[in-house]
């Protein structure tokens, strides 16, 4: 079977500075990967890479999605094809109501595949289903794009993205920052809800808390730019007891 | 490389001769010799055979014109114009009365046509049946300097509104005239209003008598055709006692390697419990990448709210000319009237923005609302300048302003130049302003949502404008966003 996603000794830049040295992952349809690490590991990096943010210099190694060479692809190309960021602090838009948001987002990623356009009432049905099932109110949707919503509220409405859109591959960049127990409760049980067997997670995290929520498969350690260690869930736990430091040396 | 460094680059190369409306109409036209004396004047009052009045208020404003100086106050450079290189008459040929759209010359309906404005008045000509609900809107259509179709005559007579070319109202509604013009901006008021006071060929004629509820939209199209030209045209609306009326305008020009001249002025009176809509979509020729070309656009509007409890309001699109220097303003004469100001200017490539409005505040318990969008693109320079004011006597004055620029790219500028007197302790003036930038956040958390990053800057400005895009009517706000998407296009990469 093909791999979902393979990053191969990726090396990365920014301006003059090397983040990644020679970082290598391979995630496939229905696993569950978590990343930890430290500040200014690079995992924040490695998602933006991924998805195309302007700014990185990609000097050596390759990213392949789907078996594609997905460093070719424009970032809302990405998009089309199923790779789905949840941010770690989501934009404000002001005066685009987050109903016309998503649409004219949806409509755009079926367009660039070649699927007809969702028609106004079927859009509808499905958001308010979606929306639903995350507990996010109607009125939500059509305040302006995250503009006074609390920290909760903005993560859920990435995860009402990413139910809605659909992804193979979603990346989730530092969730459960800015939240407390009980909306970081709700925002993981809406990603549980979406783990599928044709659909791949990256739960990037500093911290393990997250990982008792939303359970991985497998836990890598990131420090310095490189996976210096990989592992089943229980990883996560070693880390919690003994820290990062360990890691600092290996890499 | 970074969105904000491919925006720049991109804008540097922008192609602004995608200038959809850039033809030019292959017809004869008759002109005036070129060059501005009394005897241009005379030229002009006598083609348009006016009577001898009308011919003294022109000559007077000449005059007055040649001891004046052109105002440098404004944030906008542009060489020095040459006043006696230009044509200041220009009227198709031939140039007999027009009495329906088909005794027009084929090649102006043609485009007119190009830019989608007559169809529905030609539709409606053709019996082509409208779609219930649909509002009419009758069209006054200035072409150069010439009024060549009013439509919906018939209809807007029974309601006993007048809406004809200004050049017929003089002829046939003089005391209205005589009465009205110059009574909110004089022949002295400034500069280019002097001009056109001198000088100005046609324009459109508004008078809605007691009582009438205008029963459609009004609207006008400008078209600046020949080489050379000034277009001045003169427009003066009249509400009377509790009538209302909302006027449209547009504007577009073909592209020119050289200036063009538009020095308008716009006079607006609200006589008591009247209201006014005075909405404005302005795409004239903003001029090339290089910035070589485009309309000059000196424009004076004014509305007078003389009667208690009047009402004016002026919306404007601005997204043309290569400099703008316009502030639509409103004297609020009348105890308990209101003012209202809402604008969204966008500037590309080399254009320059100077606007903003003027509320004076005289009467009693006046208020007023500005709301200023400005966008600045590419190279060009944007500025809000505003004055609030209220006079000893306007107690309980209220003014809400506020003013909003977005950036894109870092080679542009905003700037928002606010006055404000209060000359009385009751008036209450407030005054919020911001500035921000696009910024590359923002577009790569639209792209990653799969937005392109022309749809995803399209989807920030417009809402950026939300708030006055609101205010237009219904057909006008339709058009006014797909412009705003067409002249920031190529403004990110």
């Amino acid at each position: 079977m093909m791999s979902l996603l393979e990053v191969k000794d990726l090396q990365v830049r920014v301006e003059d500075r090397e983040i990644l040295h020679g970082l290598s992952l391979t995630v496939n349809p229905g696993e569950v990967h978590a990343i930890m690490g430290p500040n200014g590991s690079g995992k924040s990096t490695l998602s933006h890479v991924i998805a195309g943010k302007p700014g990185y210099e990609v000097t050596g190694g390759e990213i392949l999605f789907k078996g594609e060479d997905l460093l070719e692809m424009a970032p809302d190309e990405r998009a089309a094809k199923g790779v789905f960021l949840a941010f770690q602090y989501p934009v404000e838009i002001p005066g685009v109501a987050t109903m016309n948001f998503l649409r004219t987002a949806l409509n755009a990623q079926r367009k660039a595949r070649g699927e007809s356009e969702y028609s106004t009432p079927d859009f509808l049905k499905k958001v308010r289903e979606v929306a639903k099932s995350l507990n996010i109110p109607q009125d939500m949707l059509r305040r302006g794009v995250n503009v006074g919503f609390s920290g909760g509220e903005k993560k859920r409405n990435e995860i009402l993205q990413m139910a809605l859109f659909e992804p193979s591959l979603c990346i989730l960049d530092e969730m459960d920052s800015g939240l407390d127990i009980d909306a970081l409760r709700i925002a993981a049980d809406g990603v549980n809800a979406l783990r599928s067997p044709d659909r791949a997670m990256v739960v990037i995290t500093h911290y393990q808390r997250l990982l008792n929520y939303i359970v991985p498969d497998f836990v890598h350690v990131m420090s310095r730019g490189k996976v210096v260690k990989s592992g089943g869930k229980d990883l996560a736990l070693e880390l919690e007891a003994s820290g990062y430091a360990q890691f600092e040396d290996a890499a | 490389m970074p969105a904000v460094q491919e925006t720049v680059e991109r804008v540097r190369r922008i192609d602004v001769d995608q200038y959809r409306y850039g033809f030019e109409t292959l017809i004869e036209s008759d002109k005036a010799p070129k060059g501005l004396t009394e005897d241009t004047v005379r030229f002009i009052s006598a083609k348009k055979n006016e009577p001898a009045w009308m011919l003294e208020w022109r000559l007077e404003a000449f005059r007055r014109w040649l001891t004046m100086t052109e105002p440098q106050w404004a944030r906008v450079h542009y060489p020095k114009i040459d006043y006696q290189d230009l044509y200041y008459y220009a009227a198709p040929k031939p140039k007999k009365q027009v009495g329906s759209l088909d005794e027009i010359d084929p090649e102006i309906l043609k485009t007119y046509e190009k830019l989608g404005i007559p169809l529905r008045e030609v539709e409606v000509l053709e019996g082509v049946v409208r779609p219930e609900g649909e509002r009419k809107i009758a069209v006054d259509a200035v072409f150069d300097s010439v009024s060549v179709a009013t439509t919906f005559q018939k209809e807007l007579k029974q309601a006993g509104v007048i809406f004809m070319p200004i050049s017929e109202a003089i002829r046939e509604h003089p005391e209205l005239v005589k009465k009205y013009l110059g009574s909110v901006v004089p022949t002295s008021d400034n500069f280019f209003a002097t001009l056109n006071s001198a000088v100005f060929s046609d324009g459109s004629f508004v008078y809605v008598p007691p009582g009438v509820r205008c029963p459609m939209e009004l609207s006008t199209y400008f078209r600046i055709n020949e080489r050379n030209t000034g277009q001045f045209e003169r427009t003066l609306i009249i509400a009377d006692k509790g009538s209302y009326v909302s006027y449209l305008e547009g504007c577009t020009a073909p592209q020119r390697d050289e200036n063009q001249l538009h020095a308008a002025v716009v006079e607006l009176v609200a006589l008591d419990d009247a209201e006014i809509k005075y909405s404005t979509v302005q795409n004239w020729y903003p001029g090339n990448s290089e910035g070589v070309g485009g309309i000059y656009n000196f424009v004076t509007k004014r509305g007078d709210c003389r009667g208690n409890n009047s009402k004016i309001s002026w919306t404007q699109v601005e997204t043309g000319s290569a400099i703008t220097w316009k502030y639509p303003s409103c004297i609020l004469r009348g105890d308990n009237s209101r003012g209202e100001f809402y604008s969204i200017a966008i500037s590309n490539g080399h254009q320059q923005v100077d606007s903003g409005t003027k509320m004076i505040h005289l009467g009693k318990n006046t208020t007023s609302r500005i709301i200023s969008k400005g966008i600045a693109a590419g190279v060009s320079q944007n500025t809000y300048r505003g004055l609030v004011t209220a006079h000893r006597k306007a107690t309980g004055a209220r003014n809400y302003t506020a003013c909003d620029s977005l950036l894109i790219g870092d080679k542009c500028g905003a700037h928002t130049v606010p006055y404000v007197e209060a000359k009385n302790s009751s008036a209450t003036f407030e005054h919020e302003a911001t500035t921000s930038k696009i910024s590359e956040d923002v577009l790569f958390y639209c792209v990653q949502r799969g937005l392109s990053q022309e749809e995803a800057v399209g989807l920030v400005v417009n809402g950026f404008v939300k708030d006055v895009l609101q205010q237009l009517p219904m057909e006008f706000a339709v058009e006014a966003q797909k412009l705003i998407s067409i002249s920031l296009e190529g403004s990110v990469g």
